[in-house]
């Protein structure tokens, strides 16, 4: 047996919100499984080269991943072009992003190799996503939310596209939610954290917060100054334990 | 976090990207993690065509510093040039 076992990635194209027909990235772990499932959402920079890289991380450690592309219908071109039209158009609009979420979650259910169990994970504005969908969808097995801020206060910015703040919705979570956060950022910021986790623990919810000194936003992204490598190493185990956890059947 | 937030502004010129000249007709300006650049935040400029759909752009990123001083070359070149043509 070797070392590492092996894994698959390839684009698929999976049906989103409206039965829009959006690409995808799914990477799994080699083999018959059964696998739990995880949904990854991108963050503001859109479907970039490190959110592949995350998907096939979790594949490498036996989570069957599929990270939708959001801004699928904003055009083609390069990725990074495509995020800058969404950007500039002030995003995508959140009840389409969370069908996107629940499209995803049915297509990994819909595989031979699934358990059943699927969870969510999002990193910057993708952290926001998946807390919205969290409380919004109500078969989500577990939720990670890496750095997600503006929950509080978006749709001051945009009614039309984020028409409720994330966090006024905390009650209707039903999953277990993990909290990865540097305490230099500033959006979230270590306030807008601890009063996170105050809701959290108001409403009753099963929750852990992870709070990481010399790191700010974005600090699992290798290639980028904003990288540390102690901490995200930290809280990548955290994150695999809390799916083995929560995603085991 | 990114944000959203982007200072629009409606231009008319030309510019050119890797292969070929492209009709421009807005700038997008903004202030927020860069794709390429070493650094945490930068000031972006994205060239569009919005007439021909906005997906294909000319970008820059660059550091504060940098911005503001390019912002202050412009200005200089500006009414040195007008100046000059003016005489």
């Amino acid at each position: 047996m070797s070392s590492y076992s092996g894994l698959s990635g390839e684009c698929v194209m999976m049906k989103g919100d409206k039965g829009d027909m959006i690409e995808a990235y799914y990477a799994k772990p080699s083999g018959k499984g059964p696998f739990p499932g995880v949904v990854l959402i991108h963050h503001a920079p859109g479907w970039d080269e490190w959110v592949l890289e995350a998907t096939r991380k979790l594949a490498q450690h036996g989570f069957a991943t599929i990270a939708p592309h959001l801004y699928h219908r904003e055009g083609t071109g390069a990725p990074e072009d495509i995020a800058a039209k969404a950007r500039a158009d002030g995003g995508v609009p959140d009840p389409q992003v969370v069908e996107d979420i629940a499209g995803a979650m049915a297509y990994l259910r819909a595989q031979p190799e699934a358990n059943g169990k699927v969870g969510l994970i999002g990193f910057c504005s993708g952290g926001r996503h998946v807390y919205l969908a969290a409380a919004r969808l109500s078969n989500v097995d577990a939720v990670v939310d890496c750095w997600g801020g503006n929950k509080f206060f978006d749709n001051k910015n945009d009614p039309t596209k984020r028409p409720v703040p994330p966090i006024e919705l905390t009650d209707k979570i039903t999953a277990p939610v993990l909290g990865i956060y540097g305490n230099d950022d500033k959006n979230p910021s270590p306030e807008h954290v601890n009063k996170t986790e105050e809701i959290l623990k108001k409403a009753g919810k099963t929750y852990e917060f992870h709070r990481y000194d010399g790191a700010g936003h974005g600090f699992f992204n290798v290639p980028k100054s904003a990288y540390r490598p102690e901490q995200a190493e930290d809280a990548w185990k955290k994150i695999f334990a809390f799916y083995k956890k929560y995603l085991a059947k | 976090m990114c944000t959203y937030i982007t200072e629009k502004t409606k231009i008319v010129g030309s510019a050119k990207g890797p292969n070929e000249w492209m009709r421009i007709d807005t700038a997008n300006v903004y202030f927020d993690h860069p794709f390429h650049a070493p650094l945490d935040h930068t000031l972006n400029i994205d060239f569009v065509s919005d007439a021909e759909g906005g997906t294909q752009r000319v970008a820059v990123e660059l550091s504060a510093e940098s911005a503001r001083a390019l912002i202050r070359k412009i200005e200089a070149a500006l009414a040195s040039g007008e100046e000059a043509y003016a005489a």
